[in-house]
């Protein structure tokens, strides 16, 4: 009984409580990628660097506010300093948009030109957001650390395997629902939010019945910039922030959008998780987990473990490539590409 | 002075012309009906009024005053809506969000509008939660007419109402399309069933080759011998 409860508690403590706290960040994140590709019909590669601009200026701001003496404690400072990141965020992809995206929308550019346009664009932005902040791992996170700590849960419980939640994961979970669930209100509850759903269904309807496509692609590039600075400052307090990440971080993020179905809302929510949990389920070492269950060493003394945590990215490569085999349109039936 | 007025339209889609100077009039109460052989630029012709297509040469008017540098999504403020002949509904929204975005230059007529459309169409109340890609062909038909209703326009242009759906189907709409006109709205339509819809055309006008070749009432265009023999089939 113990043995089992203990193997849980495992189970608990390295899958299901980061898993859901990255998970939240993909989701977030996909949901950029879905919103654009909705709207704009083209897979935005520099989403990633997006969030990475967005979570810079959130960590300046913070050690300008950490400077003045500003805080929130227990909160971590850079939770204020957020709305000055999705400001900078928006303005960063309103410029974008000016400069290079509006041009191949009047070209009516396909879809490919679009997406290596994006790969330039992601390059430039990563390229800037180094030259500004530097290359370096940075740990921006001042708030209390833990919500549960391991040593607190043990005692609570008497197991000799803790859980621990840290604040930064309980905070991702709960803004991410907060965010998730204002979009979904906006899409499927306003009159704005509607009209956008139109324009990504029928763009031709939407101009006979009035809807102003510039609005449209003007509000995408707002929302898609607020979620791109919220995941990327949610994943820099969760895991610090080091500029290279986000490079690799495009790859679960198109994963998710894409198992879920693009231009897919929901499905950009499931995605990530599903991308996530598999992530962790796959490169967990399963050898504590059998000692408790079975006994130390009857299934022999290796880790148990199905791939390195260096393959992770394999996972979300292998399931892309599957979905995109037996249904390209993903989970919930998006636009298939 | 009719309500709109386009004179000698030139336009194509790059390459060689599909229209070649075509001119279309039609005042409110009215039914003015376009037909002609396949390729006759009909609903080219519905398509350059609307500014979705550029006009090289020719004007277009309302109340007399040029809309020619008008882009799309402005002309429904001036009371224009058009029914495209395909991809005329939104399919991944409900029926009634169907109906709100063709209130969206004009969310009052959620409340005014609506009803009349409903009492038009009761079908649509009944299934106004369904998504309107899962409704049948004449139902959809009666959401592209209904959305296009909610803009309250002045002038409504249907391309092909009738494409598609069942004969029984086919005599509703145009029963509807006639009790629309005597709300007293222009109606601009192209149709396939000739015969049909010249029946209940104030103005006809055959199209050939991208200009008018016949300009007449629909009942003198029915009666034209010329008419008959070469494109209603005797």
């Amino acid at each position: 009984m113990e043995g089992s409860l203990n193997s849980l508690a495992l189970l608990v403590n390295y899958i299901f409580v980061p898993g859901f706290a990255y998970g939240s960040q993909l989701a977030l994140g996909a949901l950029g990628v879905t919103m654009i590709y909705a709207v704009l019909n083209f897979s935005n590669f520099s989403h990633g660097e997006i969030m990475s601009f967005g979570a810079m200026i959130t960590i300046l701001v913070t050690y300008w506010f950490q400077g003045l003496g500003i805080s929130v404690h227990p909160l971590p400072t850079a939770l204020i300093a957020l709305p000055v990141g999705i400001g900078g965020a928006i303005l960063l992809c309103l410029l974008l948009d000016r400069l290079v995206f509006s041009f191949y929308r009047q070209q009516r550019a396909n879809s490919v030109t679009y997406l290596i346009v994006s790969i330039g664009v992601m390059f430039v932005i990563g390229g800037i957001t180094r030259f500004i902040i530097g290359p370096d791992d940075r740990n921006f996170n001042d708030g209390e650390r833990f919500v549960l700590k391991a040593r607190t849960f043990k005692e609570m419980t008497g197991l000799s395997e803790g859980v621990a939640i840290k604040s930064s994961q309980a905070i991702t979970v709960a803004s991410a629902f907060i965010v998730v669930a204002a979009v979904f209100w906006f899409l499927s509850r306003t009159r704005t939010g509607k009209s956008m759903r139109a324009y990504s269904n029928n763009p031709d309807l939407a101009l006979l019945s009035g809807i102003d496509p510039n609005r449209v692609v003007f509000l995408a590039w707002v929302i898609t910039a607020g979620l791109a600075a919220i995941a990327g400052t949610l994943y820099g307090l969760d895991k610090s922030y080091k500029p290279l990440v986000f490079l690799h971080l495009v790859l679960p993020i198109f994963a998710a959008a894409i198992v879920g179905g693009v231009g897919s809302p929901l499905g950009a929510i499931v995605g990530g998780f599903v991308i996530a949990f598999s992530e962790l389920f796959i490169t967990f070492a399963y050898k504590k987990v059998a000692a408790y269950l079975l006994g130390d060493g009857v299934l022999g003394d290796g880790l148990l473990q199905l791939l390195s945590t260096d393959y992770k990215f394999a996972v979300s490569f292998i399931i892309l490539v599957v979905v995109l085999l037996i249904k390209p349109t993903g989970i919930f039936s998006g636009k298939s590409i | 002075m009719s309500y709109l007025v386009s004179e000698n339209m030139v336009a194509g889609y790059g390459g060689a012309n599909i229209l070649n100077s075509c001119s279309i009039e039609v005042d409110l109460g009215q039914i003015a009906v376009v037909v002609g052989p396949n390729g006759a630029g009909k609903s080219t012709a519905m398509k350059a009024i609307f500014g979705m297509l550029p006009l090289q040469r020719g004007n277009v008017k309302v109340l007399n005053e040029s809309i020619n540098d008008l882009p799309t999504f402005q002309r429904v403020k001036k009371g224009m809506a058009f029914v495209p002949q395909t991809d005329n509904i939104f399919s991944s929204l409900t029926v009634e969000e169907n109906l709100e975005m063709g209130a969206f230059t004009n969310p009052r007529a959620m409340i005014t509008i609506i009803e009349q459309v409903y009492s038009l169409f009761p079908a649509l109340k009944e299934k106004r939660l369904q998504r309107a890609g899962e409704l049948s062909g004449g139902q959809r038909q009666q959401v592209a007419v209904g959305r296009a209703l909610m803009t309250e326009p002045k002038l409504l242009m249907l391309d092909e109402p009738t494409a598609g759906v069942s004969p029984i189907v086919m005599d509703e709409l145009f029963e509807r399309i006639i009790d629309v006109a005597r709300t007293g709205i222009a109606i601009l339509m192209v149709e396939q069933n000739a015969k049909q819809a010249l029946s209940i055309a104030d103005i006809g006008y055959v199209l050939v080759q991208g200009e008018n070749r016949y300009t007449d009432s629909g009942k003198a265009l029915l009666e034209n011998t010329d008419v008959r023999k070469t494109f209603l089939g005797g």
